[in-house]
């Protein structure tokens, strides 16, 4: 078919260029599928040990708002539960990346075009960025198998855990695709297929938490499928079957958008904007503001609806924990003081402060991209001094990650004070208590970008670190030490609790000193493209 | 008075790289400066030093007196700058981003950024993803020349228009001088430079190779004789004159290459044959570029224009 034609050297140059980076993703992935389970498996030598462990877990509503319900009562099941959403949420993200980068990035910056004169098939660069994304996603579930074969569990389980990655990874390529059809931009085509993902996540949270028919509500989620498959458990490993029908049609839709479409345009036409600048473009933050604002607005959207949905579940955390001393246990688990709905909330607001720090690494990595692209060569050969351009983005960066604990607070205080006695009072208090560990971590993307500007995007992985540390290390056995090096370790307990003042004000310190260490490295040194 | 632009000994380097290599740079109040040399030779990299963007590793350098790498922000305020490629933002309009770079550079000349987006036929509405290479140009262009600043500088302007764009630019480029504003006019377009400057600078390899007004650097040169005689001359005979380079025979015309200070001479030996035609061209720039350029090239010195990526 010559519409294919080019399709095998499209795809060796994406492996190409993406090997190493692909590798150490999967790798990453495989590895955490399987400390967790080697850990766990340590931590509950026997299946008594392992059913009272798994009694607290049933019960908590803040695990099961995360990370779904547990599949079954054992070592294994407990140690597969949190890669079970973990892992289908970082395959899902590597497919979308790895769809988007060899489709619209590619177009979007003109190198297709290159490309495209060549013997090369309309259909080639979807294809081979489906296969390369298919593949990757394969390799994942297969490893990810296999390793936790090797801690001597039961195969199907093992099998299944793989399948609940392939699920969610084939499913997103399949949205991804979509989601490049439809804006001319990479930024556009990034906030369809992500906010297609957090709907996704927040539907199955919202279904895994609500009681009776709510439940059901799940199978509108394919991350839902994805945890349905439930390893070490029901073992569904049938739900590969509806995820790759939904794959292909995801795709054959995509394909038939693919034909409507000209190459470097979207499905919705770029219309003509304003021939001149609005009176706010006239000052560097002004022009932050305007590069800035639409992503802003749809994070500020996704968190008012997750503020909401997490909220509503405070009516049914006191019907789900079954007794004091569950309720006893879950505290100390969680290190969390205050009623059972204090700690689920305290719990909740955490990880979401970990999406805002996405959010603030997202936003300072602007810096980076006007550099390379050459767009800040523009600005800085104007009157405006490196300290006013950076200042502008780093200003973006920290009051839009403020403004979205806020969002997040009072979205979740108003939707829970309606169905308990919890409400706005406790959880904007609460969610601004992150803010200093979300700003240690723009401080530290700031710092790279300064320091060692190729390689500012390391942000992200400091970031992955961090959220490895708090879900893994204590199962693991790391440290204090170790474990503090997130800042999220040193928040302290909101609400109900007391905030770590010291820690709160350190982290604070932290985040000025390292910012401003970014902001004069940058003064020192030369733009780099 | 100091010049407005005054390098010496710039070195630069990036990694293993050397892009500029002691380069020297005068440029004189209200002259067009053509900065030429090949693609790589260290034109953007010296441009980039003179702004401020990246800092040199050695030599001096004073843009209207002062030091670009401290003093950047202010010195910005006197010049306008249009980038060999220029990018644009997507999502932002050409009209917006000429408004843009206007105001920070302390206000825009409505009249004038109207009478511009005409001459260079521009559509202000179009996003910056829609534009052409150069479209993309123009923007840059319309933004640099409607600004009041007494110091353009300007990397390949031209390296994206077509030949009638290019004719504005340079109608553009005449009253800019008229108007007794500097211009360092980089490119490696001969012609456009042949034109609009006053005195060039030839750089390779990243250093100044030869420096001086077009007539200084003419006589260095050979000019081409090209005559049809009515007693034709062998052209082995004609390449023995003292003072010709290079003879050849273009059917029935003979083409020689001779130097500059023996074209009277030359021209008397071909009267005494009896001349039917003759065209005799100063050299051009194409040709006194490679005159610079035939001897020495050495294909294992290669030299980084841009930081790569």
């Amino acid at each position: 078919m010559t519409s294919l034609a080019g399709t095998g050297p499209l795809l060796r140059l994406a492996w190409r260029r993406d090997r190493w980076i692909i590798l150490a993703s999967v790798l990453a992935l495989v590895a955490t599928a399987y400390g967790s389970m080697a850990a766990t498996l340590d931590l509950y030598p026997t299946d008594a040990e392992a059913a009272a462990g798994a009694a607290v877990m049933v019960d908590n509503p803040s695990l099961t708002a995360l990370y779904g319900p547990l599949p079954s009562a054992t070592a294994a099941g407990i140690g597969v539960l949190k890669t079970v959403m973990m892992g289908s949420l970082f395959t899902a993200f590597l497919a979308f990346a790895i769809v988007r980068r060899h489709t619209r990035t590619e177009e979007e910056d003109g190198r297709f075009e290159l490309v495209a004169a060549g013997v090369v098939g309309r259909r080639a660069p979807l294809a081979a960025a489906v296969a390369l994304a298919s593949l990757t996603v394969l390799m994942t579930g297969l490893l990810s198998a296999l390793s936790l074969l090797g801690t001597g569990v039961d195969a199907t389980g093992s099998f299944a855990l793989g399948a609940v990655e392939v699920v969610a990874g084939l499913v997103m390529t399949g949205i991804t695709a979509i989601a490049v059809q439809l804006t001319s931009t990479t930024r556009g085509a990034g906030g369809i297929a992500i906010g297609a993902l957090g709907l996704a996540f927040v539907v199955r949270a919202a279904a895994d938490t609500s009681t009776g028919g709510g439940r059901d509500l799940a199978w509108f989620s394919f991350l839902g499928w994805a945890q349905k498959v439930s390893p070490f458990g029901a073992n569904r490993l049938w739900l590969l079957l509806p995820a790759v029908a939904a794959t292909a049609v995801l795709l054959v839709v995509a394909d038939l958008l693919l034909h409507r479409r000209d190459v470097g345009s979207g499905l919705w036409a770029a219309r003509p904007g304003p021939a001149h600048a609005s009176v706010g473009l006239a000052s560097p933050l002004g022009l932050a503001w305007r590069l800035q604002r639409g992503s802003l607005i749809g994070w500020t959207i996704g968190y008012a609806v997750v503020g909401l949905a997490v909220g509503n579940i405070a009516k049914s955390v006191d019907q789900i924990a079954s007794s004091p001393d569950v309720e006893d246990m879950l505290r100390k688990m969680s290190g969390g003081q205050g009623s059972l709905v204090d700690v689920f909330f305290g719990t909740e607001l955490r990880f979401l402060a970990i999406g805002v720090a996405a959010y603030g690494i997202a936003t300072a990595l602007r810096l980076r991209s006007e550099e390379s692209a050459g767009r800040a060569e523009i600005v800085l050969a104007t009157p405006v001094s490196r300290w006013q351009w950076l200042g502008s983005h780093a200003l973006i960066a920290v009051l839009g990650t403020l403004w979205l604990l806020v969002v997040v607070g009072v979205s979740a205080g108003l939707s829970a004070g309606a169905v308990s006695s919890t409400g706005v009072g406790d959880l904007l208090p609460a969610a601004l208590a992150t803010a200093p560990a979300v700003l240690v971590c723009v401080g530290l993307t700031i710092l790279l970008f300064g320091l060692l500007p190729r390689w500012s995007t390391f942000g992200w992985g400091l970031l992955a670190v961090f959220v490895l540390l708090g879900e893994l290390g204590a199962l693991l056995g790391l440290p204090d030490w170790a474990m503090g090096l997130s800042p999220f370790d040193h928040l302290g307990s909101l609400p109900g609790g007391d905030a770590n003042a010291a820690g709160l004000v350190a982290l604070v310190l932290v985040a000025l000193a390292i910012g401003a260490a970014g902001f004069t490295t940058f003064r020192r040194r030369d733009l780099v493209t | 008075m100091a010049h407005v632009i005054e390098a010496t000994g710039l070195i630069k380097k990036f990694g293993a790289t050397t892009a500029l290599d002691g380069l020297d740079l005068t440029v004189h109040e209200g002259e067009v400066h053509g900065f030429l040399g090949p693609n790589g030779a260290g034109k953007s990299t010296t441009i980039r030093v003179l702004l401020g963007l990246i800092r040199s590793d050695g030599g001096t350098v004073t843009l209207l007196g002062q030091d670009p790498w401290k003093h950047a922000t202010e010195l910005h305020r006197q010049l306008a700058y249009v980038p060999g490629d220029v990018v644009l933002w997507p999502n932002l309009t050409g009209g917006e981003v000429i408004d843009l770079l206007g105001r920070l550079r302390g206000g825009i000349d409505a009249g004038k950024r109207d009478k511009l987006l005409e001459a260079f036929e521009l559509d202000p509405t179009k996003q910056g993803r829609s534009y052409s290479k150069g479209n993309r140009q123009k923007v840059a262009l319309v933004a640099a020349l409607a600004s009041d600043v007494p110091l353009l500088v300007l990397d390949e302007p031209t390296s994206g228009l077509d030949p009638l764009m290019e004719k504005v630019f340079q109608e553009h480029l005449t009253q800019v001088r008229a108007e007794g504003r500097t211009v360092l006019l980089s490119s490696h377009i001969l012609s456009e430079v042949e034109t609009a400057a006053d005195r060039v600078s030839i750089v390779r390899a990243g250093r100044i190779v030869d420096s001086g007004t077009l007539t200084d650097l003419r006589h260095l040169t050979r000019t081409s004789v090209t005559a049809t005689l009515t007693r034709p001359v062998a052209q082995t005979e004609a390449a023995q004159w003292p003072g010709v380079d290079a003879a050849r025979q273009d059917r029935e015309r003979l083409v020689l290459s001779v130097e500059s200070s023996a074209v009277g001479d030359v021209l008397q030996r071909l009267g005494s044959h009896g001349i039917e035609a003759l065209i005799c061209q100063p050299p051009t720039l194409e040709e006194l570029f490679l005159s610079q350029y035939r001897d020495a090239i050495d294909p294992g010195q290669k030299v980084e224009e841009e930081v790569s990526a």
